[in-house]
């Protein structure tokens, strides 16, 4: 049987922990971001959608060096942070979920984006001279034509969340209980002697996470299109 | 009573419309790219006009000079899209329902289940749009845009994308929805066949213009205006009543002031008020009455007007008992016969050149 110990409960708990905030966090942003890429024209758009795309061909050392700097407890952001409100983040385990969303936020912005492309404007034309204002349209239509994409972007937000390592490791280090995710546990196995069979194990366990959240993207996306044809 | 006087340029595409739709079915009849479209997006809101001035019932929904402009939401006006647009994650109810339920109590006046009865959609209320043909999505689209209770409905070619036989389902719908809800239509067609059975005024769009305004009889009795109603089209649109049938040869008999038409059988009963279309080039005309023919129709008749038109082609203005008839003739034809106005003569009609979709019951 294979039973899990405590430190790869913790590490476990620690991922699914991270990787959730860092979707569920990102999400509406992401949304967000992913319309104003899908339907608005104007100047600095290209700009714009560089920026968001930078996470996904910078270094993840330099994303995590990046958020350090701007987050860290003297940084312009995370001191104002601390000081104002007495929030730390740097070296916690919400500094590791921002970390994960910043990875993973292009990757989900496209598959939504890619979605919100898809639809037909005729039917928020439709729904308009149905008496619906823009936000209502949006919540009343388009969101619910673009599920299957913004769930395919969730989840794979959280796949990526879950193998995080670079700027997770930069920003916020690997500290037991707080941001001892399952790969950066699994480094640490590596790096000393006799480690081998731990590391072993969390590689099985790491397999059978992502391949699950794949599964049940497949599993809901499947759903999500019946409904949508009836 | 929807009012508007419109300036919208599109490109190098100019559209200039004058227009006032009152009670009943107003029909924008022309070929695509004439700029029907394009007026009715401009009324619900969906596209701006550059100038102009769009009332409906006294509400202004836009006037570019006092910098009203109305977003569609607030416009109040049922569209019925050519290709239905249904929401496909709803159901057929939750679609009829979306309109009404954004609509104030107070001004809910259309019933869902009269809208449901009418249409004859009530075995669909479960079902997904994705689910149905494309008749039945159309008639769920009418009651969608009906239920909003709108000020006016528009409709933008409806019957556009449909076979024949789900149009002849449809047509008596639309027919009796003007009357039944109390709401006047703005019905966008290049059909002919839907006009002559829908509008109660139609309107010629021409390159962007509303190039003449008035009844089908009318408009469709003048001959210059033939470029605009087609020249396969032309010809004179009459009113009749059906007298009677005759089952055991397949014919009708109508009675009209020029007397009695002969056509080929048609479902309406007997005493219906009817609207005859008689295409110009199927009315032959005939100076002494031939004997021993085939032809079932010999109507006497008097020539108003001989005008050459084009391609060897002459088109005589017949007056048929107070009735306006059109006939095409050949050039060589005229030659022979030497028609000129005030001449007494018949005008020769076969009855099978009238058939089912020539006649129909007027809205």
């Amino acid at each position: 049987m294979f039973t899990l110990t405590p430190l790869e409960i913790e590490a476990l708990y620690l991922s699914l922990l991270v990787s959730g905030w860092a979707v569920a966090g990102s999400l509406p942003l992401g949304i967000l971001c992913a319309w104003v890429l899908a339907r608005l024209n104007f100047p600095g758009k290209a700009l714009f959608d560089g920026i968001i795309h930078l996470p996904l061909v910078l270094p993840p050392v330099v994303v995590g060096y990046f958020l350090l700097v701007m987050l860290g407890r003297r940084g312009p952001v995370g001191g104002w942070l601390h000081d104002w409100f007495g929030i730390t983040i740097a070296f916690t385990w919400k500094g590791a979920a921002i970390a994960s969303a910043v990875i993973a936020f292009p990757l989900m912005v496209r598959a939504i984006r890619l979605s919100l492309e898809g639809v037909d404007r005729g039917l928020e034309q439709a729904a308009r001279t149905l008496g619906c204002s823009p936000l209502r349209t949006f919540f009343t239509v388009t969101l619910p034509l673009v599920a299957p994409g913004v769930l395919t972007g969730a989840i794979l937000g959280f796949a990526r969340s879950l193998s995080e390592f670079g700027a997770t490791i930069t920003f916020v280090s690997n500290i037991p209980g707080e941001t001892r995710t399952l790969p950066i546990a699994l480094y640490a196995l590596t790096q000393v002697p006799g480690g081998d069979e731990a590391a072993l194990r969390l590689c099985i366990i790491s397999v059978v996470v992502a391949f699950a959240a794949l599964l049940a993207s497949e599993f809901l996306s499947r759903r999500v299109q019946a409904r949508l044809q009836g | 009573m929807l009012e508007l006087s419109l300036a919208r340029s599109q490109g190098a595409f100019l559209v200039n419309v004058n227009l006032t739709a009152g009670q009943g079915i107003t029909a924008l009849f022309g070929p695509s790219g004439s700029g029907k479209t394009s007026v009715i997006n401009m009324v619900a809101g969906l596209a701006r006009p550059d100038a102009g001035r769009i009332t409906v019932d006294g509400k202004v929904l836009f006037d570019a000079k006092a910098g009203i402009d109305l977003p569609p939401e607030a416009r109040r006006l049922g569209y019925v899209f050519q290709e239905g647009r249904l929401f496909p994650h709803l159901s057929v109810r939750s679609n009829l329902s979306f309109g009404m339920n954004r609509t104030p109590s107070p001004e809910r006046r259309v019933k869902l289940d009269d809208v449901v009865e009418v249409l004859g959609i009530g075995h669909l209320l479960d079902r997904r749009p994705a689910k149905l043909s494309g008749g039945e999505k159309q008639r769920v689209a009418i009651g969608r845009a009906l239920l909003a209770s709108p000020r006016i409905l528009l409709m933008d070619e409806p019957l556009a994308a449909l076979d024949a036989a789900r149009k002849a389902e449809i047509l008596p719908f639309i027919a009796g929805l003007s009357k039944r809800f109390a709401i006047p239509i703005l019905y966008v067609s290049h059909a002919m066949d839907e006009v002559l059975r829908l509008a109660d005024t139609l309107v010629l769009m021409d390159q962007g213009r509303a190039a003449a305004v008035g009844s089908v009889e009318d408009l469709l009795a003048r001959p210059d205006l033939r470029p605009l109603t087609g020249r396969y089209e032309a010809g004179a649109v009459i009113r009749a009543t059906v007298a009677g049938h005759d089952p055991s040869y397949g014919v009708t008999r109508l009675t009209f002031s020029g007397g009695t038409l002969l056509v080929a059988k048609c479902d309406l009963p007997a005493g219906a008020a009817v609207r005859v279309r008689i295409h110009a080039r199927d009315i032959a005309i005939a100076t002494e009455a031939p004997t021993r023919t085939s032809i079932r129709n010999m109507l006497p008749a008097r020539v108003i007007s001989v005008e050459q038109g084009d391609n060897h082609l002459v088109d005589v203005m017949l007056d048929c008992g107070g009735t306006p008839l059109w006939s095409q003739i050949t050039a060589l034809g005229q030659a022979q016969l030497n028609l000129t106005p005030g001449m007494n003569v018949k005008a020769l009609i076969k009855a099978v050149t009238i058939t089912g979709s020539h006649i129909a019951a007027p809205p």
